[in-house]
């Protein structure tokens, strides 16, 4: 009883810290990247004791400087709204990344296992129910600043957003179609299979189209750029312009976390999970004949380690994407959701369904 | 033990909230205290094993209609000293019979069954096949009925906003404003989406 409870707390703390700490990092790796591909140095200053490792300490200092700043309210605002707004943000945000598997199940002496804070076996839809109940934060914040240009910015999110949501449900339905299946676990253990017996059955490889409308809108979700009309914050003013302190950086934060849930649920999607290529229970078995046996806690460790190399791997493209893109125009963002990633979603679901009655195994 | 304490507590909370939204005089207020019913209702289904019916509540109900009531709400309805008094109020004096003999049916119905269905003996671990099952052998028709009901719901709100597109001022920017926009692909979009 007490080891089930200890184990259930260590799998929710582990995703949990997993999710948070990579968001908090983004801050650090969003500066860094940027410095590089635009041949700048980027943060280094913040040191402690004269060591200032590649500016690492830059996170710990916004924080400082945020926690520490004046929380502003403004006269008109509608007291508990603003208030609750952004940690509605921040918690939608944080909680989506429970039902996504990190690795297989783990048989620890009659034990299982299974490396996801919560088994769900309709993981797809309650993640995709988190990333939309997220809009309730920026609304509340436009709303309740008391302020129009802040109600037009939390006005711009909830159109976008919305927008966003219809495509990303739509093309996960092909995915699903594939897989049989809700639970992300069991799509993930699918992606194990060998298509022709040498090709991994990832989903970018089934799904193609997919994949591109899936990130697409999933950038879109996150309201970062080339989506970032909701917020726009050096030149047009957004929902969160009331905000200040460590509030104001708790809707920065809901960003970075939001990129962090859409790239675990790309990898789980898509990348395989936490699948290695060729890896099954019992070690390597390359299609060529070769095995390679390896103990069950290589072989998940080896599996953890590639389901957080897949995460870091898709963040950086993310950003690499948010640092090259100019800003979508609001109406051109609209329109890109609803006239083509919604329409060729539905597509690709036709074309889905058709290639699996085609070849379905009579 | 704890799942009547449980249920106590969220049927609770339900409750208030739907407490909440009648009494509450700011609308957006309301709204999102109808969001937190709904949430509740969906926790009440997780707690009878109705793990897919939960999630398409959250994701139906408070994701997308109830996101969609408040963005409205945000929008069109301006506060009390922008409209005066409301000019139907005269109207508020059915909703109390009205309210009055719903809750007399519930009452005779909940009367009516004190003894409570056994839950049936499968544990529901894998409902969603179970529900599309249903959905497409003995639901069939009331499922196609109401994939056709909303197919010209879809329809009807594509010319509402066709026919405004003559006079002169550009009404809402909502995503509606840029489907509007260009004409191609609208015919077979509000079809497609519902196969």
């Amino acid at each position: 009883m007490i080891a089930d409870l200890g184990i259930a707390f260590g799998r929710v703390v582990f995703v949990m810290m997993f999710v948070l700490n990579l968001g908090g990092l983004l801050t650090w790796v969003e500066r860094k990247q940027s410095a590089i591909m635009q041949d700048r140095i980027g943060a280094n200053r913040a040191s402690i004791l004269g060591l200032r490792l590649f500016g690492l300490f830059h996170p710990l200092a916004d924080a400082i400087k945020m926690l520490t700043k004046e929380d502003f309210r403004p006269a008109r605002a509608d007291r508990f709204l603003f208030g609750l707004a952004p940690f509605v943000s921040v918690f939608f945000a944080l909680v989506a990344f429970a039902s996504i598997p990190f690795g297989d199940v783990l048989h620890v002496s009659g034990r299982e296992i299974p490396l996801q804070a919560v088994t769900l076996n309709v993981g797809v839809l309650y993640v995709f129910a988190m990333l939309s109940l997220g809009v309730y934060g920026v609304m509340m914040a436009g709303w309740s600043s008391g302020n129009n240009f802040a109600l037009l910015g939390g006005q711009r999110a909830a159109a976008l957003m919305i927008s966003a949501e219809i495509a990303i449900g739509a093309s996960i339905i092909g995915v699903i179609m594939v897989y049989g299946s809700l639970d992300l676990q069991s799509i993930a253990r699918a992606q194990g299979e060998l298509l022709w017996g040498w090709i991994p059955k990832w989903g970018i490889l089934t799904q193609p189209l997919a994949f591109v409308l899936f990130l697409t809108a999933g950038i879109a979700s996150t309201k970062r750029i080339p989506f970032d009309t909701p917020e726009g914050e050096s030149e047009i003013i957004g929902y969160f312009v009331e905000y200040s302190g460590m509030k104001f950086g708790m809707f920065a934060m809901a960003d970075f976390l939001e990129t962090v849930v859409v790239a675990g649920m790309t990898t789980a999607l898509f990348l395989g999970g936490w699948q290695v290529p060729y890896l099954v229970a019992a070690g390597f078995h390359f299609p060529w004949g070769a095995t390679l046996a390896l103990p069950p806690l290589v072989v998940t460790l080896l599996q953890v380690g590639s389901f957080i190399t897949k995460v870091v791997v898709m963040i950086f493209f993310l950003m690499l994407i948010r640092w090259t893109l100019p800003r979508f125009r609001y109406d051109q963002a609209m329109r890109l959701g609803w006239l083509g990633l919604f329409p060729l979603s539905i597509a690709n679901i036709v074309l889905t369904g058709l290639v699996l009655l085609a070849t379905r195994p009579a | 033990m704890m799942a009547r304490a449980a249920f106590l507590v969220i049927a609770g909370i339900a409750v208030a909230a739907a407490l909440a939204l009648v009494l509450r005089r700011n609308t957006v207020h309301g709204a999102l205290f109808l969001v937190v019913n709904l949430g509740c209702v969906a926790a009440l289904y997780l707690m009878l094993g109705a793990i897919f019916l939960a999630a398409a509540q959250i994701i139906v109900y408070a994701g997308a209609i109830m996101v969609l009531f408040v963005f409205a709400i945000m929008v069109l309805i301006p506060g009390k000293e922008e409209t005066g008094p409301d000019p139907r109020r005269t109207w508020r004096l059915l909703a109390a019979p009205l309210g009055g003999a719903l809750l007399l049916e519930l009452i005779l119905l909940v009367v009516g069954r004190t003894a409570a269905p056994a839950p049936t003996g499968a544990a529901p671990s894998d409902n969603v096949a179970a529900i599309g099952r249903l959905l497409f052998t003995d639901y069939l028709l009331p499922f196609e009925l109401t994939s056709v009901l909303l197919l010209a719901a879809m329809v009807g709100v594509l010319l509402l906003a066709r026919s405004r597109e003559g006079s002169a001022e550009p009404q809402g920017a909502g995503p509606e404003a840029s489907v509007r926009g260009s004409a191609k692909p609208q015919g077979s979009e509000p079809e497609a989406s519902l196969r």
